[in-house]
This record gives C-alpha cells, structure tokens and sequence, in this order.
C-alpha cells in the first residue's frame, strides 16, 4: 500500500551560530490512508515543526516530505500553496476562524479561494455545518458558539475541500474532557475513511485511545512507534 | 464579484466601526481638498470676470499689467498702430477704472467703471432691463446684476447718483457672466463719457480689444504688438497671468496650496493610521488564508481592493459634502464664490488614490511578511 504521507530525513533548525537550535532531528516515517497517526511527545520536542513541514508550511532545512507522489519541497510557492489548498486540512489549534463572517462563509473559504462562485460555496458549508452537527447555526459569527462548537467549525472547514490529508495541532487544548472525547469521536466515526489520513498532534493523553498507531517524539527525535489498531501485529 | 474580492468586502464593511472611520477620514480630506481648491478657483474666475464678460479674443495692453482691475493707460497711437496691423479686422479702446458715486441715499460707494467703444460698443452686455441704445443718452451708465448690484441701492431704470459732480442715470440693467472679485458694483458707459467723468492721467486707453481676422493672424499681431513695446494676449493668455498673479504674487494661491497639503496629510493620517489598524488587527486571519492556501498575489489584490473601495466611497462622501456645503454658501452669502471644477475633482481624485495606495503599500507589506507557520504554532 503506498503511503499518504512519506516523510525522510526531516530536519529543522532555527538560528544560526549560538543561537542556532534544532526543533527536528532527522525524522522519517511513513502515514497510510485509512489511519488516525498521533505525533506526541512534551512540549517544544518539534511535533509543531514536524507538522508544519509536512503539511507544505515549513520549508525543512534537509529531507524530503512525498504525498500524491509529489515531493512537495520541489515545487514553486504558489503551487505549494495551491497543494495545500487542495490536498490539505488544517484544523489550527486556536481555531482562527474569522470574526466577522458567519460560520458558513467561514467554511466556505477553501472554495472562495478555490474560485467556486460563492452561493455555491456558502450552500455547500451549509451542507458540512451539518455533518459537524451545526446545522442552526450557519448564519451566526463564530463567537456567539462554545468553544466545541467552534471546533467543529473548523473541522468543518478543513473538510470542505475533502483533503486526502487532514491536521490536527493540540484539538483538544482549548476543550473541556468531555467535549474533546466527543470531538475524538465524531473525528473517528464521521471523518476518517479510507482515502484520508489524519495527523494528529497532542499531549493529551486522554485521547490516545482514538490514535491508530502514535509516534513518540522527544527533542526532535522519534523515541518510538506505538501501534494500537486491535488485532494488528 | 470575484469570490476573494466578496470575501475582502465582507471582512471590511463588517468591522463597521473601522469601516466608517476609514470613510470618514478620506471623506473629510477629501472634502478639505476640493473645498479649498474650489474657492481658489472660484476667486480666479472672479479676478478675470472682466475679461469673461467682454469676450475680446485678443487684449492689448503695457507689459506691466497683471491684473485687469490695475490697467495702464496707453496713448493714443497705440490704438491706431494696432488698427494697421496687418490681420486686425478691428480693434478699438476699452477704458477700466475705479470712482466714487454718490447715491441718493447721500452714501458713496466705489464702483468699476468700464468704457465701451463709442462707436462699435464692443463688448457690450446682454441687457436684462432697457435698452442699448439709451447708452448715448445724456449721464447714461448701464449697471450689471451680480452680487454687488444691491450696494448701489434699490437702482431701476431713470436712478440716478453723482459721480465727480455730474449726474449719472442708469438706463439699462445688464446680466453678466461672471461677477467681479473685488466686491464693488460694475457700471458700463461709452468710453467718451468714462474719461469725461473720470479723472484720468495724460492717456486714456485701458485696453485695446481686438478682432483679429483669423485665430493664424493672432501670432503675427502678437509679434507686431510686442515691436511697439506693448503687449498681446488672448483671452484665455491673459486669464492666466491674472490666474498666475493672484496664485505666485498675492501669498493667495501659497496658503492655499498650504491648506490643501494639510488636508492631504490629515486625511492621509486618518486613513492611513485606521487602514493600518485594520490590516493588523486581521493580520492573522490573512496569515490563516495563507496557510489554507491562499497566493500571495490574492491577498495583495484583497488589500488593494478594500483600500481602493474605501477610497472611492470616501471620495463620493467628500465631493457630496462639498457640494452641498457649497450650494448652501452660495444660498446665504451672494458674494461666495467657489466653483467645484473638473481640475479640482480630478485632482482630489487623484490625492485620493495617492491615502489608498500609500495605505495598502503599508498593508500589503505588513501581510507579505506574515510566516504561516507563526499562525500555526499560535
Ligand atoms: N520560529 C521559531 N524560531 C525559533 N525557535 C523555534 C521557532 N519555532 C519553534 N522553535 C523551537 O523549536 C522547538 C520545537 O518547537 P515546536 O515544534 O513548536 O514544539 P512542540 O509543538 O512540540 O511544542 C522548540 O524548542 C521551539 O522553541
Ligand atoms: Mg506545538
């Protein structure tokens, strides 16, 4: 089966002379379709960076990152910026959703950017607002929802593009237990399929138990693969 | 619409406050600039009133003159001089001066005496009351309904005032284009009995007007003039050394350039400073369109786009207000004088688009430098 997502040899660092600091240590691994891959370790051990170059935001200073066949780092801005787009969903810890627009021109951002007339693209938010469970809500600004709530749209809005690639930086950070787990939930039964693969960055351990299989990273190393799929290996 | 250019417009015109701020600083320099630019322009069409109203195609008259309301007498031979150039179809004297009258009432009052050719009446007025012919009647004077018309008091046909112990008696009412800046009533007569009246130095031709065969001769006559040590212009030439005088001599056209670059400067301050809050209060959520995947060249247009949209509705307010605050001036106080041109507007535009260019210039960069990555890390 060939990966979703092949990472090698990955290395950042930031700085030069004394101050120069490596956030990734030469990391190589391999993320499939079909599975929920956690990157965990304590903070500042380089799971923002790693993710960062992987998902075409951090130019590394060495290695490679290939998805869809492509080595991504080989392409020209605009069209690593056009790879996000279209093969990528962020769901940004802080949610950064816009203020001033209503959830669903909120989510419908990826297709205004994508050129889509914008009635469609507002119908088709309007569609996933009610898959995350948020069909009342499309026409308010994001800040009259809860913190979950919000989370979910932009979940949303990382979906309307059916990325193959989904990020995930701390989704858990700003929530309460209880609405983290229901997030987790719904991210494993109603976002997961077999032609995506989702990354997950956290430290929260309550939700190792959504992960497939979780990498350990510790000062910019892999320290260790965990596999947790039932009946695997 | 564009879909960015949509998503730009909702991300602007929703942050109302910001939004009317914008608007009100480009409105408000706006409104500065093509109000100050109007009254000077307004006090230049003034200052060559004469010139509009007698409608001479070509002036002669001593180098020395700048303004039409300070002529310099010529003698006599000029006149003939010029009448034997060769492409003069005719050309006859014109004279220009202050006096004092005595109305009825006992006051005095300066007035703008001009004297009309006696035999041709070159440059006569249209007259809205009487008739021309009156104008060879014994004391005949002929009064123009401008603003100032009411400082001679309540004048009708057969009125009659003093001027320099003779007797005057308006026989017709004339309307004019254009009224003068000086804010003193005009009083034509034929030329004969202008410098009967007046008293005047040894020469008594203000002006020669001329009519030149064809618009080629002019240059010729120009060249002709220039040899008998006098001057010719055409209309519009000479509108604009009385243009130039009041703008480079008087301190006039100074202030007011100086006023019109404070205006620039204050709205530029205004819009720009709000402009810029604007851009960085947004600046991470550009930085989050840059991670989702939008070009750099996108946002520039966005930030372009709201800036120039701003500009242009702020451009519509300021010219909106102007003209109304103008309109209502020329209502109350009959000697105001603006005129709202097409040089003025389009240079309000122009300055306009100097606040929205400099504003995005700021934004843009602002917004080019933005790592995602820092959005990302949070
Ligand atoms: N832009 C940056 N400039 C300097 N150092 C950075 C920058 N980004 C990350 N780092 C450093 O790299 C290391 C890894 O950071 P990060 O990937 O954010 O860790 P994590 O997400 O695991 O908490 C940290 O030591 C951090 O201080
Ligand atoms: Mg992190």
């Amino acid at each position: 089966m060939n990966p979703a997502v092949s990472a090698h040899e990955l290395t950042k660092w930031f700085g030069e002379g004394d101050a120069k600091t490596f956030a990734v240590r030469g990391i190589s691994f391999e993320a499939y379709f079909g599975e929920i891959f956690f990157i965990v370790g304590p903070s500042g051990s380089g799971k923002t960076t790693l993710l960062s170059m992987i998902s075409g935001i951090l130019r590394p200073n060495s290695g490679a990152v290939t998805i869809d066949s492509m080595d991504i780092w080989a392409l020209k801005p605009d069209q690593i910026a056009e790879f996000r787009l279209n093969k990528v969903g962020f769901v940004f810890q802080d949610y950064h959703l816009f203020p001033r627009l209503t959830t669903a021109e909120n989510v419908a951002i990826p297709l205004i950017l994508k050129k889509r007339d914008w009635d469609e693209s507002i119908r088709e938010a309007a569609g996933y607002l009610e898959i995350v469970g948020l069909k009342n809500k499309a026409e308010l600004p994001p800040m009259k929802l809860s913190g979950g709530e919000q989370q979910r749209v932009a979940i949303a809005r990382a979906l309307i593009s059916q990325p193959d690639i989904l990020i995930f930086d701390e989704p858990t950070a700003s929530l309460d237990g209880d609405t983290g787990r229901r997030i987790m939930d719904f991210v494993k039964t109603s976002v997961l399929n077999d032609k995506r693969c989702i990354l997950i960055v956290t430290h929260d351990s309550r939700i190792f138990e959504f992960a497939d299989r979780i990498m350990k990273m510790e000062d910019g190393k892999i320290v260790g693969i965990e596999n947790r799929r039932n009946g695997a290996e | 619409m564009n879909g960015t250019l949509k998503l730009a417009f909702k991300l602007l015109v929703n942050d109302k406050g910001k939004y009317a701020a914008l608007l009100v600083g480009i409105m408000f320099a706006v409104f500065l600039m093509v109000q100050m630019t109007s009254i000077f322009s307004g006090i230049l069409a003034k200052s060559s009133s004469t010139v509009i109203n007698l409608g001479a195609q070509v002036w002669v008259m001593d180098p020395a003159v700048n303004n039409v309301a300070n002529s310099i007498p010529m003698p006599d031979y000029v006149l003939d001089a010029v009448r034997s150039i060769n492409g003069v179809k005719y050309a006859v004297p014109l004279y220009s001066g202050g006096a004092l009258v005595k109305l009825r009432s006992g006051v005095f009052q300066s007035v703008t005496v001009l004297g009309l050719d006696d035999n041709s009446l070159f440059g006569r007025p249209e007259l809205i009351a009487g008739k021309i012919e009156d104008i060879y009647a014994e004391n005949a004077f002929i009064a123009v309904q401008d603003a100032e018309i009411n400082k001679l008091g309540d004048i009708q046909l057969g009125t009659d005032f003093e001027l320099n112990d003779h007797r005057g008696v308006i026989v017709g009412i004339a309307k004019v284009t254009a009224s003068g800046l000086f804010g003193i009533p005009t009083l034509y007569t034929t030329y004969s009995r202008a410098i009967q009246y007046i008293p005047s130095t040894r020469f008594t031709i203000s002006y020669i007007l001329v009519e030149p065969k064809n618009n080629d001769a002019i240059s010729h006559i120009k060249e002709q003039v220039k040899l008998l040590g006098y001057e010719a212009l055409t209309k519009e030439e000479f509108m604009q050394k009385i243009a130039n005088y009041y703008k480079y001599q008087t301190g006039l056209g100074t202030n007011i350039f100086i006023m019109t670059i404070v205006s620039f400067l204050v709205g530029l301050s205004i819009s720009g400073q709000t402009f810029y809050t604007f851009i960085l209060e947004n600046l991470e959520k550009f930085g989050a369109l840059k991670a989702i995947g939008a070009k750099g060249h996108e946002l520039v247009y966005m930030i372009l786009f709201q800036a120039t949209f701003t500009a242009l509705i702020g451009y519509g307010l300021g010219v909106g207000l102007c003209t109304l605050i103008i309109t209502i001036a020329k209502l109350k106080v009959p000697d105001y004088s603006a005129n709202i041109t097409y040089t003025t507007l389009a240079f309000a535009f122009a300055m306009v688009l100097i606040i929205a260019a400099i504003s995005s210039y700021i934004g843009i960069r602002k917004v080019l430098k933005i790592e995602p990555f820092d959005i990302f890390r949070g």
